[in-house]
């Protein structure tokens, strides 16, 4: 038994290694000069590490400009999704209405269709508004997730109706039993769709990439592909950026991991 | 006020902040995208119908073709590797570990990191002449080891594997979801009848896994059907076209080359790529899924 455990411990420290390895290089180059970084064989921790290069990279791009934008369009685009999807996600769970199943189908529908098909379209139409190049414009994209919608519906689905019915005898309005029994109970499910979109908003590459073309309006993906092309060589300074850019997600997965695989087990398997 | 009257006006003044939002900036321009690619538009002349023309100019444009076939060469790649290392690291990583979840969170985290950074680390890893990969490949003797990414032959290698180290962690998640949902006792019933251990993962282990395999499946040839941030960062598409995938290409025509219509036309193909493959994906479920109930 003991020999079999440490047989298969073998390919998961492997695998794991090779997971780890590339985070440790970029941490480690972001600490030496450019010279340094390809050393070869590897010199893991930097003999004099470079601090410097960390103050450095907030000075040679508006680095401090894209976090701040990044972090206002996710947290703008997070809670509008909270508020607007569990409201929606209520009324396709918990009331009976004619529209319900057809107007449910229309979101389903829509949650197969990538981003990629209709990007064309949606650029057109916001420019149609006048919204291009503003941050406006991805936060309408992206506020009214279908996505969101079907999470937590399915999650309000494992409430017992009864618990519901119970509630409307008492006299609680609908919107109250909302407020005080569903919102209370749906914690796990906000807490995965916080997660998810946190993610999804910080980490979005082609989204930014249309719509904000003006420099001070950058995210911080943005401002890391801006930041290769004008300093190709810089390797050090682009590896501090990209560490940079992980800092907040990594502090969220770190502290929320549960709910990450929560989410997962949600949407995808008992479906 | 009749019952369904008012059911309905509580149910729609539930739905209308988020239904607004949905039904402007999601439903109306996936109607749109259809339309769309029956126009010629190229933003700088007014727009008009012209029928079937742009698909017409797919079949005889030489980029479409490649991207086409990139994409499905670096899908065809991607699913079955990660699928094939998720696997395997979920099954290793079932029985009986103390520390499953310090495991699970490390392979779990390159899933999360932003595709961007990510890309960038690995193409200096790539690196031909001076990154580690090729130092290490020259230290155990491959005395020429390949470009990566500077290499018309190895740029989509190169891709393909960057992905798999990416999303693998991912899917093993759900498939450990997957193997905890076996009951234990058919297990022990396998034991009483003698089953071997290799027998009980053929005849035990993998028939209950294919729900959680044929999710993942479906949800893994999507996603490799729209890469584009990896192929954006390590090599835009290049060397020559050798990385050029269809969504890279649609992205250029329509965002760089304003060729809305054009694009659009491929955006229609692209789209019925992916249900296609969904649909005959359901089809041949019944054949190989096998569910408890």
């Amino acid at each position: 038994m003991r020999k079999r455990r440490i047989l298969l411990l073998i390919p998961i420290l492997l695998s794991s290694a090779i997971m780890l390895l590339p985070f440790a290089w970029m941490l480690s180059a972001s600490l030496k000069t450019n010279v340094e970084v390809f050393k070869f064989p590897i010199e893991w921790i930097p003999k004099n590490p470079q601090w410097r290069n960390y103050v450095t990279i907030w000075s040679k791009i508006d680095f401090g400009r894209f976090y701040f934008n990044t972090i206002k369009l996710t947290v703008i685009i997070t809670l509008l999704q909270l508020a607007t999807c569990s409201l929606a996600a209520y009324a396709f769970a918990k009331i009976d209405f004619p529209e319900r199943n057809a107007l449910f189908v229309a979101y389903i529908a829509t949650l197969i269709v990538p981003f990629q098909v209709i990007m064309i379209p949606q650029f057109i139409l916001f420019r149609r508004l006048g919204l291009v190049n503003r941050h406006l414009a991805l936060i309408l994209l992206q506020a009214f997730s279908p996505f969101g919608v079907f999470l937590m519906r399915q999650f309000y689905l494992s409430v017992p109706n009864e618990l519901v019915e119970a509630a409307r005898i008492d006299g609680l309005s609908e919107f109250g039993i909302y407020r005080k029994i569903m919102l209370p109970l749906s914690k796990p499910a906000l807490a995965s769709l916080t997660i998810f979109t946190f993610v999804f908003v910080w980490n979005d590459f082609l989204g930014p990439l249309i719509y904000l073309h003006s420099g001070h309006l950058r995210t911080i993906q943005l401002g890391i592909r801006m930041f290769i092309s004008q300093y190709t060589a810089e390797y050090a300074l682009i590896m501090a950026a990209s560490v940079c850019s992980l800092i907040p997600v990594v502090i969220v997965f770190l502290a929320c991991q549960r709910y990450f695989v929560e989410g997962i087990t949600l949407t995808g398997l008992k479906g | 006020m009749k019952r369904t009257t008012r059911n309905r006006l509580v149910a729609y003044s539930f739905l209308l902040p988020n239904f607004i939002g949905f039904l402007v900036f999601t439903l109306i321009p996936v109607i749109a995208a259809l339309g769309l690619s029956f126009m010629k538009w190229d933003s700088y002349s007014p727009m008009r119908f012209v029928g079937l023309r742009n698909f017409q100019t797919m079949l005889k444009d030489s980029s479409f073709k490649i991207a086409f076939w990139n994409t499905l060469y670096f899908t065809g790649l991607t699913v079955p590797l990660t699928i094939v290392v998720a696997l395997i690291l979920a099954l290793a990583l079932n029985k009986g570990l103390r520390s499953v979840k310090v495991f699970r969170a490390i392979h779990f985290f390159p899933h999360v990191a932003s595709t961007i950074a990510v890309a960038v680390v690995w193409q200096f890893l790539y690196h031909p002449d001076m990154g580690p990969i090729n130092q290490l490949l020259r230290l155990v003797g491959v005395s020429d080891p390949p470009r990566w990414t500077a290499s018309v032959t190895w740029a989509m290698p190169a891709v393909i594997i960057m992905s798999v180290w990416k999303s693998a962690g991912y899917y093993m998640v759900m498939f450990l979801a997957g193997l905890q949902g076996i009951p234990g006792h058919l297990y022990e019933v396998a034991t009483i009848d003698g089953a071997t251990a290799w027998q009980k993962f053929r005849y035990v282990t993998l028939p209950l896994l294919t729900p959680t395999l044929f999710f993942v499946l479906t949800m893994n040839l999507i996603y490799s059907f729209k890469v584009f941030d990896q192929i954006y960062i390590m090599t835009e598409g290049g060397p020559g076209r050798a990385t050029m995938v269809l969504v890279y290409y649609i992205y250029l025509q329509a965002f760089v080359n304003q060729n809305f219509g054009y694009a659009s036309a491929m955006a229609a193909v692209f789209f019925l790529l992916i249900l296609g493959v969904t649909i005959f994906q359901f089809r041949l479920q019944e054949r190989w899924v096998t569910y408890l109930d």
